[in-house]
């Protein structure tokens, strides 16, 4: 696999960069590219929805049915 | 409840049984390899929806990520030889000792490197290394490829095997919010209850999961960690507070990238938090003791909280459990939880100290004749 399809290119002002650069000094962060994947990867994370599960009304009484057998649910 | 890894519980299980697979080619697994495919088909490793790919396994190397970004750190390998497997095969994929009967679709077939394999998983390539050597058995081909589980044997402890959909239906009806989750692989000793009731009071409840399967010689048994946790839950624990569940899966000995592993499954059971102690899924001295701490920070959109625990011991001082940051004392006062004492004591058919174990779970252990792996 080549490095092109892994990683793209994505501009930021010049001053932006620079502060980051200052920020990530002394830092695990080799790179200006690893803090803002770093970063972009914890606003994507924070921005995906808690999830109601897509089980079948069915599904969930079947399944129910079985921790109460084992004794998980009264 | 947190989304499954990767956004969506894979659920692989044929619904009828009318087609005849045992028509196609056929291929034997080992037992390890089985309980893959039923972790793989009943969402324990979602996204997984089969073994790990060529392009997949690079990235998980390189990035300890999917080719699609999404964090995974342990390649799920299907190892072969050389033979006439070849890409676009369904292949009848069995194991005895399960009773597994499952198909995948080969869609990728491929040599690896193991060397630079061993070195990105385990960080070594030393033979000594539990993982390095089950590697280094390995045949030299891998298949990757979507899996659909058929069928598989009922077996023992199935009463105390639950998928991610049934705990979370069950999380769900008990009004939980937060669970926290715990591994294990001994049973229960006054450090480990320190450790789960601690966290268990920021939390709506525990999900108690011991890994169950292939063991060494002076472990304990799976039936004397599983009767021993019932016995301190009973008596020590709330019911509406606490579930136990058994996991069926291999330890791979990878310290840090195991401990992600290990949080992705629990957060597919649905859990918010993990547990992580010190030298979590360590062997030897090949990790140090915080790596799977701080492995952590790498990892922001994991979308599952570590509960850090550092050393923690009995204090005679304080008259009870404490870690570093909370008991001032000198450690002569400390007497540490040493799993190899407690072994040591319970093999002479004697009862720990209640300072290092609770009457009652060291009673239940000693109603095995033979407690130990032999």
């Amino acid at each position: 696999m080549n490095e092109e399809k892994k990683y793209t290119t994505i501009s930021i002002p010049t001053p932006l960069a620079e502060k980051i650069k200052k920020r990530i000094q002394g830092t695990g962060f080799h790179s200006l590219s690893s803090y803002v994947t770093y970063v972009l990867r914890e606003v994507i994370a924070g921005t995906e929805e808690e999830s109601e599960e897509a089980f079948s009304k069915e599904d969930e009484e079947k399944v129910k049915e079985r921790l109460r057998a084992l004794g998980y649910l009264d | 409840m947190p989304r499954p890894h990767g956004g969506k519980l894979i659920s692989q299980q044929i619904k009828s049984l009318s087609e005849n697979f045992e028509k196609n080619q056929t291929y034997e697994i080992t037992t390890d390899q089985s309980e893959d495919v039923i972790n793989i088909a009943t969402g324990v490793f979602s996204p997984l929806q089969g073994f790990i790919n060529r392009n997949d396994l690079d990235n998980i190397v390189s990035e300890r990520r999917l080719e699609n970004d999404v964090p995974w750190t342990i390649p799920i390998l299907l190892d072969i030889d050389n033979n006439n497997i070849k890409e676009g095969d369904s292949l009848l994929i069995k194991n005895k000792e399960t009773g597994l009967r499952a198909i995948i679709d080969v869609e990728d077939k491929y040599k690896f490197d193991k060397k630079i394999l061993a070195q990105s998983i385990y960080g070594t390539v030393e033979m000594d290394h539990p993982g390095v050597a089950r590697l280094n058995k390995m045949k030299e081909y891998l298949i990757g490829g979507k899996v659909t589980l058929i069928k598989n044997k009922t077996r023992k402890f199935d009463h105390y095997n639950l998928t991610p959909k049934e705990t979370r239906v069950l999380f769900k009806e008990k009004g939980w919010k937060e669970i926290v989750a715990f591994q294990t692989r001994n049973p229960p000793h006054i450090g480990h209850e320190y450790v789960q009731k601690t966290a268990l009071t920021f939390v709506d409840g525990i999900f108690i999961n011991p890994i169950i399967g292939k063991k060494k010689p002076g472990d304990f048994k799976d039936e004397v960690i599983l009767k021993s946790y019932e016995t301190l839950m009973k008596h020590y624990y709330l019911k509406e507070r606490s579930v136990m569940s058994i996991l069926r899966t291999s330890m791979k000995y990878a310290g840090p990238r195991e401990a992600i592993h290990h949080a992705i499954m629990r957060k597919n059971f649905g859990c918010t938090h993990i547990i992580i102690g010190r030298d979590h899924a360590g062997v030897g001295n090949y990790y140090s003791p915080y790596d799977a701490h701080e492995i952590f920070t790498e990892f922001p959109d994991l979308g599952i909280i570590p509960v850090f625990f550092r050393s923690f011991s009995r204090c005679t001082k304080c008259g009870s459990v404490v870690n570093d940051k909370i008991c001032p004392h000198d450690p002569q006062y400390h007497i540490n939880f040493s799993g190899k004492k407690i072994r040591e004591i319970l093999r002479n058919g004697q009862i720990p100290s209640e300072d290092m174990m609770r009457k009652e779970v060291a009673e239940t252990i000693l109603t095995f004749e033979k407690p130990f792996v032999e």
